[in-house]
C-alpha cells in the first residue's frame, strides 16, 4: 500500500473541507473495498478522510411515505430495518445475498454504491485494463472471465457492476443525495449514478471529487409483488452471474452492464401487456455478448416478472 | 497515527501507520496470532474478530479506523481455563482440522449468536418479517463468510448447533 | 526384513483392552486451535525482534529478465535489503546434491535471470515492517524479454507425449474385447486445473545460532524440507534445524518447500535478525504447485447383462516443462473393477506454467470423476440399476495382476450405502422428480483409493514423572497425527491419555516420511506402535533385572502394561517408579516400520460408495446439494471422529471438484484467471448440506501390524461422480466438462429444450 495521510472528519463540512483542500483525497467509510484495493495498488489515494463516524446512519421515515437511509448505515442494518424487511423486501434481499455477514456489517449504504468492478482483470494490476489504467487496453475482452457485460458496453470495457444493492435500488426508483464542499445538495436517480463506459471507463460516477454522499432515499414501494433473484456459482458468498429485482411492473437486471440496468425495454413491453418472456426478450433485443448469457438472463427475468406477478414478496 | 483501542479488556494507546491493517495491528504490534491472515483481502474470513460487538474482517479494517473501539479477538473469548462455549462445542464436535481458520469461525459464531438475539435475517431467513429462528439453513448461510479448506463444515454446523442450544 | 504373518499375532493395539484405539477423543492440540495459540510458521516467538520479507513475482510467463533496477526501492522507506538474480547470495546450483542421499537437491530463489512460469520470484524485499516491504515493490523497477511459451493445454492435448519410462497397461485385447461388446459406451470427461487453497499461506519464519540456521516452515514434509533448504545454502544437514509443528493446510501442496524457505533462511544469514516471509494469497496461486487439468477418455464394453468385457481409461495431462510430475489418473482403474480386456495409459504435455504437482488424492480424484460416470451412462443404457451393475463386475481378484484382495469390502459398502441413503426411492427415470424450481436426482459412485507403508522412526522417552513423550519427525497437517499418535502410544504402554505427550515436526527427531497420499497414519502410527513395542521390552527388561522391582526374577517375556503399570499376576510397578529409578532422563527408545517383504503380495485399498442428492433449478441450471452419505471401509479407525472429519472433508473436496472448483491459464499472459478466494471457489458452508459419512469395521491384518490404512484422500474418490450423476438422474443432462457450473448446465437445458 503507498503511503496516505489519515484524517478524521469530525461532521460532515469538516469532511468537505478536507476533500476540497486535499485533491486525490478519497471518503473511507467501510473500508472493505476500497482497502482492498488500496492493497493491491489499484486505488491509490494521497489521502483518506474517515466518514466514518459522521452522524449518517439514520434510516427514518420521508413525508412522502418513503424511507431516507443514511450514507453509513450498514448493509446490516439497512437489511435488518423492519421497515426494508416489510415494504422493501427486494432491498433486504438484495443485500442478503451480497458478500458476507462480516463485510456486510462493515460495509455502507454509499460504500456500497461507491464499490468498483470486480473484473478479474481489473482486480489484476499486472494486466492491460483500461478502468484501471486508461489506454492500455482491455483483457477481458477475448478473456477468460465470463462475467461481461450484455449492457451499455464499449469497445473500451466490459466490466459490470458489482453491487447486488445497487439493483433492488434501482428497481424502487431510489434516489441519492448528495453534498459538495461549496453546499449545493443534489440528487439523482441511483439509476444514473454510475456512468456506462464510452471512452473514459476509468470513471464510474458521475460524482465530483469532493461530493459526499448522505443519503439514498426510497419513494414509496410500488404495488404488486417483490423478487429478488440472483445466480451464482456457488451458494453464497460469491458476485452473481446475473442477478434480477422486479418491482410492480418494474425490472432492473444485476452483473450485466457497469450499472444497474433498468430494463425499460422489458417494462415498456409489460406495459403494452406483452407476456414476461416476450417483455425479457424486448430487453435483449440490445444486449450485446454471448449467448449463453442472454439465455440466463432471458430465462432469469421470465420467472422473476412470472413469480412477481402471483405478488410474491420475497 | 495516534489511536487508542481496547483489545480484550486492555486499553492500548499507540502511534501507528496509517496503512497498518487491524489485522496486522493486532497480530504483529500487539502479538494476539490468534487472528488469522489467510488471504488478506475479505475473501476467506480468517482474520474475523469482533468490533464493538459486531463481527468483521480485520483484514479489510485499518487500524486508525478504530480509535476508540473495543475489539475481542479469539484470545479474548476464554474466561481463563474455562473456554468461551463455542471454543468448546468447536473441541467437542471436532469442528476443525488444521486448525487455520478456526479462530474466525468462533469468532464468526460469536458473533452470529449476537445477530440471531438482534433478530437480523440472512438470505436463508425464509419470511423476512417473521421472528428469526436459527435452522441449520441459517447456521450455514450465516457461517458462509469464514472457508474452511479442510472443509469441517458438518462438524462447525453441529458445533454452533450445541453452543446455541446450549445458551437457549 | 519382516512378513505380513510378523503382524498376525494380537498385540496391544489389536486388543485394545483400555479402548483408545477407535475412541473418539478430542484433538490432542485441539486446545491450542481453538484459543489461537497454536503458533504457524510465521507466529513463532523469534529471539529478537524479526524482519519482514516480500516476494516479487514476474509477470510474464517464459523468457529472461533484461533490466531490473533495485536502487529505489533499496532507499525506501524502512527497507534493509533488496535482491534480485543480480545480488542475491550464492546459493548452490538447482538440483545440486552435496550429500547424495538427500532426499531433495537445492532449490535456489532468485538463481538466474531466468523466467519459467509466470508468478516465479524475481526479487526479495527485507524491511521492518511487512507495510513498508509490501510497498516497496512498486518502486522495483523490471523489463523483460518475452520468449514463447506453451500455456494453452487445450491447443496440445492431440500431441501429448508418452510418459518417460511409462507404457499403457494392456491386458488382453482391448480393441477386439470393445469391438466385439453387444453394449457400449465411449466419451471424455475433462477435470480443470485445480488449485490447493490451503487456508495458510506457505511462510518461514528463519534465524540462525552460530552455523546453523532454524526455520520453522509450513511443508508437509520435515526431511525433504531440510534437505533442500541445506542443499540450496550449501551447507551439511545438520546445520539446518527444521520445524513444522503447526500447518494450516496441506493437501500436497506443501509436499515441498518454496521460495519463502530458502529467502528467509538467506536473509536471516545476511541481516543478523529473525526473518519472517509468507506467501501472499496470489503467490499460493500462482507460484505453489496446483493439480493439473486432465483429459480423460472412457471406453466400456459389455454385454447385455452387464458384464464388462473390454474397459479402457486414457487420460491426457499437463505437467512443467522440466517437471517429472504426472497425475496419474487412469492408474485407480486398473485395479477397480474386472473386465478381460483392459487399457489404461497416461499422456503428458509439457506447459511452460508453474508446477503441477500432487493435490489431495492425485490420479484418483480427477480419474474417478470420468470412469464412474462412464459406468452411471453403461447402467443407463443397459437399463440396470448403478449398483447392480458394479456388483455384477465385482472382481474375485485384482483384475490388473491377480493378487488376492488383503481385504475389499466394496459391495458391502455400496448396500449398506444404498440401504441408509434410501437409495431405493431413486426414480431410474432421469427428470421425472419436481420439487417446485427444482429438478431433484440422485447418484452414486464408488471410490478406491491405495494403502501404503513407508519406512519411519520415532523416539519415545519415559520420565519419573510417569509421562511418555512420543517424538517424531511427522507432521499433523489436520489429519490427526498428534492424537492417533497419542492413542497408539497410551494403548501401547497402557497409559491413559493424559500421561502422553506428542511433540511432532522437527527434523532433530527420529524422521517419518510425512503427511501425504494418505500414508501418515499408518507409517507414522506404526512407528509410534512399534516404539512402543520396543519400550515395553525395555521396561520389562529393566524390571525383571532389578532386585528393587516386585518383578525381579521373572520372565520378561510375561509383562503385562495397564494402568500405568508393568504388570504381571498380582504384583505391579507403575512405569514412573520404574522411569525415575532409570536416571533421571528416564528411559528412551527408538523403534522403526519397514513395509513386509511380501506386502505387495496382497492387494490393498481403501474403499467406499457415494451417495448424493442434488437440485438443478430448472430455471438457472444452478446445481446445489441437498444431501450427500458415504459408505468407507478403510482398516481398522484410531479415533472415530477424527477419522470421519477426513472423510467427510474428502467428500466435500468431491462437491467442489464436481460444482464449483477450476482455474485456468489465459493463454496470453501465462497466469491464471483466477488467483484469489473471490475467483477459485471452494465450497463454502452453505455448499454443504446435509453430508455425513459412516466407516465400516475392518481391520486389514496385510497393512500394517495395527491393520489400520488411511483415511486422508478416499472421501475425495468418487465423490464428486456421484455428484454428476445425481445431476444426470435430476434432469437428463450428462456433462463431461468440470465443474458443471451453472452455464454449462443451463446450455444443456436449453439443448434439451427444457
Amino acid at each position: 500500500m503507498k503511503p496516505f495521510a489519515f484524517e478524521r472528519a469530525r461532521n460532515v463540512d469538516h469532511a468537505l473541507s478536507l476533500a476540497a483542500a486535499a485533491p486525490g483525497a478519497r471518503f473511507l467509510a467501510g473500508g472493505t473495498n476500497l482497502l482492498d484495493l488500496m492493497k493491491l495498488e489499484i486505488e491509490q489515494p494521497e489521502t483518506l478522510i474517515d466518514v466514518g463516524r459522521l452522524p449518517l446512519a439514520d434510516i427514518s421515515e420521508t413525508a412522502g411515505g418513503g424511507l431516507r437511509i443514511g450514507a453509513l448505515a450498514t448493509n446490516t442494518v439497512v437489511a435488518s430495518d423492519p421497515r426494508v424487511r416489510s415494504r422493501y423486501p427486494v432491498l433486504a434481499r438484495a443485500i442478503l445475498s451480497g458478500a458476507s455477514v462480516q463485510l456486510r456489517n462493515k460495509a455502507s449504504m454509499g460504500g456500497n454504491l461507491m464499490q468498483r468492478t470486480r473484473c478479474a482483470y481489473f482486480m489484476d494490476p499486472a494486466k492491460p485494463c483500461n478502468k484501471r489504467l486508461p489506454g492500455s487496453g482491455c483483457s477481458a475482452m477475448g478473456g477468460l472471465s465470463q462475467a461481461t457485460a450484455l449492457f451499455g458496453a464499449s469497445e473500451f470495457c466490459v466490466a459490470v457492476s458489482a453491487s447486488d444493492m445497487s439493483v433492488a435500488l434501482a428497481v424502487l426508483d431510489a434516489e441519492v443525495e448528495t453534498v459538495r464542499a461549496d453546499g449545493s445538495v443534489r440528487r439523482r436517480p441511483v439509476e444514473t449514478l454510475h456512468r456506462l463506459p464510452g471512452d473514459a471507463p476509468q470513471v464510474d460516477t458521475d460524482l465530483a471529487p469532493d461530493e459526499l454522499i448522505l443519503a439514498v432515499e426510497l419513494p414509496p414501494p410500488p404495488s404488486g409483488g417483490q423478487v429478488w433473484r440472483k445466480v451464482r456459482a456457488r451458494a453464497s458468498y460469491i458476485g452473481a452471474l446475473a442477478s434480477i429485482a422486479v418491482a410492480g411492473d418494474r425490472v432492473a437486471l444485476g452483473a450485466v452492464a457497469a450499472r444497474p440496468w433498468r430494463a425499460r425495454a422489458a417494462e415498456a413491453a409489460l406495459a403494452e401487456g406483452a407476456a414476461p418472456r416476450e417483455a425479457a426478450e424486448a430487453e435483449l433485443v440490445s444486449a450485446s455478448g454471448e449467448d449463453g448469457r442472454k439465455t440466463l438472463v432471458r430465462r432469469l427475468a421470465t420467472d422473476a416478472i412470472q413469480e412477481s406477478r402471483k405478488g410474491s414478496r420475497s | 497515527m495516534r489511536t487508542e483501542i481496547r483489545v480484550n479488556g486492555v486499553d492500548h494507546a499507540v502511534d501507528v501507520d496509517t496503512r497498518t491493517s487491524l489485522l496486522d495491528f493486532l497480530r504483529e504490534q500487539l502479538d494476539l496470532k490468534g487472528s488469522k491472515k489467510g488471504c488478506d483481502h475479505g475473501q476467506c474470513g480468517a482474520c474475523t474478530v469482533l468490533v464493538n460487538g459486531v463481527r468483521i474482517n480485520a483484514c479489510l479494517s485499518l487500524a486508525v479506523m478504530h480509535d476508540g473501539d473495543e475489539v475481542t479477538t479469539i484470545e479474548g473469548l476464554a474466561s481463563g481455563e474455562a473456554l468461551h462455549p463455542l471454543q468448546q462445542a468447536f473441541l467437542t464436535e471436532d469442528a476443525f482440522q488444521c486448525g487455520y481458520c478456526t479462530p474466525g469461525q468462533i469468532c464468526s459464531a460469536v458473533g452470529l449468536m449476537a445477530e440471531i438475539a438482534a433478530g437480523q435475517p440472512s438470505e436463508a431467513t425464509a419470511d423476512l418479517n417473521a421472528k428469526v429462528v436459527l435452522t441449520d439453513a441459517e447456521i450455514r448461510e450465516r457461517m458462509s463468510g469464514n472457508l474452511c479448506r479442510c472443509s469441517a463444515y458438518p462438524q462447525i454446523l453441529a458445533a454452533v448447533r450445541r453452543a446455541a442450544g446450549a445458551a437457549a | 526384513m519382516s512378513t505380513v504373518r510378523d503382524w498376525a499375532a494380537p498385540n496391544p493395539i489389536t486388543e485394545n483392552r483400555s479402548g483408545l484405539i477407535g475412541k473418539p477423543v478430542d484433538r490432542y492440540e485441539g486446545r491450542l486451535k481453538v484459543t489461537g495459540t497454536a503458533p504457524y510458521a510465521f507466529e513463532v516467538e523469534t529471539p529478537s525482534a524479526p524482519l519482514y520479507g516480500h516476494i516479487v513475482s514476474a509477470t510474464i510467463a517464459r523468457g529472461r529478465i533484461a533490466g531490473i533496477d533495485l536502487s529505489q526501492a533499496a532507499s525506501a522507506p524502512g527497507v534493509v535489503l533488496v535482491w534480485s538474480h543480480l545480488n542475491v547470495p550464492v546459493q548452490a546450483q538447482r538440483g545440486a546434491k552435496l550429500n547424495p542421499r538427500s532426499q531433495r537437491g537445492s532449490n535456489p530463489a532468485l538463481g538466474s535471470d531466468r523466467v519459467e512460469h509466470y508468478g516465479q520470484s524475481v526479487a526479495f524485499i527485507l524491511a521492518d515492517t511487512p507495510e513498508n516491504a509490501r510497498a516497496a515493490e512498486a518502486r522495483i523497477r523490471i523489463t523483460y524479454e518475452a520468449s514463447d511459451a506453451d500455456l494453452d493445454f487445450g491447443s496440445f492435448i492431440d500431441s501429448a507425449g508418452p510418459v518417460p519410462g511409462e507404457e499403457d497397461a494392456r491386458i488382453g485385447d482391448f480393441e477386439a474385447g470393445y469391438s466385439a461388446s453387444a453394449v457400449t459406451v465411449d466419451a471424455t470427461w475433462f477435470s480443470p486445473l485445480q488449485n490447493h487453497a490451503q487456508m495458510e499461506p506457505c511462510a518461514t519464519t528463519a534465524w540462525w545460532e552460530g552455523d546453523k540456521v532454524v526455520v520453522h516452515t509450513s511443508i508437509q514434509m520435515v526431511k525433504g524440507g531440510q534437505h533442500a533448504l541445506a542443499e540450496t545454502l550449501g551447507i551439511p544437514s545438520d546445520r539446518v534445524r527444521l520445524l513444522t509443528r503447526y500447518i494450516g493446510g496441506g493437501f500436497g501442496g506443501k509436499g515441498q518447500s518454496y521460495d519463502d524457505l530458502t529467502l528467509a533462511a538467506l536473509a536471516a544469514r545476511e541481516s543478523g535478525r529473525p526473518v519472517r516471509v509468507a506467501y501472499t494469497r496470489r503467490q499460493m496461486f500462482q507460484a505453489t504447485v496446483h493439480r493439473p487439468a486432465v483429459q480423460m477418455r472412457v471406453r466400456l464394453g459389455a454385454d447385455g447383462t452387464g458384464r464388462l468385457n473390454a474397459m479402457a481409461l486414457e487420460a491426457v495431462t499437463h505437467c512443467a516443462r522440466n517437471s517429472t510430475f504426472v497425475e496419474h489418473a487412469a492408474e485407480f482403474a486398473r485395479n477397480l473393477y474386472a473386465a478381460p480386456h483392459r487399457l489404461t495409459g497416461h499422456r503428458l504435455v509439457r506447459l511452460d506454467i508453474p508446477h503441477a504437482g500432487a493435490m489431495r488424492a492425485p490420479g484418483e480424484a480427477p480419474g474417478m470423476l470420468s470412469l464412474e460416470c462412464a459406468m452411471d451412462e453403461l447402467a443407463d443404457r443397459l437399463g440396470m440399476d448403478p449398483i447392480a451393475l458394479r456388483i455384477r463386475n465385482e472382481p474375485e481378484v485384482d483384475p490388473d495382476n491377480a493378487k488376492p484382495f488383503s481385504i475389499r469390502q466394496l459391495v458391502r459398502c455400496m448396500q449398506e450405502g444404498a440401504q441408509q441413503f434410501g437409495w431405493d426411492r431413486r426414480n431410474p427415470t432421469p427428470g421425472a422428480v419436481r420439487d417446485g424450481r427444482w429438478y431433484v436426482g440422485m447418484g452414486m459412485a464408488t471410490a478406491i483409493r491405495g494403502n501404503f507403508l513407508l519406512p519411519a522412526k520415532a523416539g519415545l522417552r519415559l520420565t519419573g514423572d510417569g509421562l511418555a513423550t512420543l517424538t517424531q519427525g511427522m507432521t499433523d497437517i489436520g489429519t490427526g497425527t498428534y492424537t492417533i499418535l497419542a492413542q497408539i502410544t497410551g494403548e501401547t504402554l497402557g497409559l491413559p491419555l493424559d500421561q502422553v505427550r506428542v511433540e511432532l515436526g522437527d527434523s532433530d527427531m527420529p524422521p517419518a516420511p510425512g503427511s501425504g497420499g494418505q500414508f501418515g497414519a499408518a507409517t507414522a502410527g506404526s512407528a509410534a506402535f512399534e516404539t512402543g513395542m520396543v519400550m515395553r521390552r525395555r521396561l520389562a527388561e529393566l524390571a525383571t533385572s532389578d532386585p528393587r522391582s516386585p518383578l525381579y526374577g521373572e520372565d520378561p517375556l510375561l509383562m503385562d502394561f495397564a494402568n500405568g503399570n508393568i504388570v504381571l499376576g498380582n504384583r505391579s510397578e507403575s512405569l514412573a517408579t520404574l522411569a525415575s529409578r532409570a536416571g533421571p532422563e528416564g528411559v528412551y527408545v527408538e523403534g522403526s516400520i519397514s513395509p513386509a517383504a511380501d506386502a505387495r503380495d496382497w492387494s490393498q485399498h481403501t474403499y467406499g460408495a457415494q451417495f448424493a442428492e442434488v437440485g438443478v433449478d430448472s430455471v438457472t441450471g444452478e446445481v446445489r446439494l441437498r444431501r450427500m452419505f458415504g459408505v468407507f471401509a478403510a482398516g481398522r479407525i484410531l479415533n472415530a471422529k477424527l477419522a470421519k472429519s477426513q472423510i467427510t472433508g474428502g467428500m466435500i473436496w468431491g462437491v467442489g471438484a464436481a460444482l464449483t472448483e477450476s482455474n485456468a491459464v489465459d493463454p496470453r499472459y501465462g497466469s491464471f484467471l483466477h488467483q484469489d478466494l473471490g475467483g477459485y471457489l471452494a465450497p463454502v458452508h452453505a455448499d454443504i448440506v446435509n453430508l455425513d459419512a459412516v466407516l465400516l469395521d475392518e481391520a486389514d491384518d496385510k497393512a500394517n501390524p495395527m491393520g489400520i490404512k488411511g483415511v486422508g484422500e478416499l472421501g475425495i474418490c468418487g465423490s464428486g461422480a456421484a455428484i454428476a450423476n445425481a445431476v444426470y438422474n435430476a434432469c437428463g443432462v450428462r456433462l463431461r466438462d468440470y465443474p458443471l457450473t451453472p452455464d454449462k448446465v443451463l446450455a444443456a437445458l436449453e439443448a434439451k429444450g427444457l
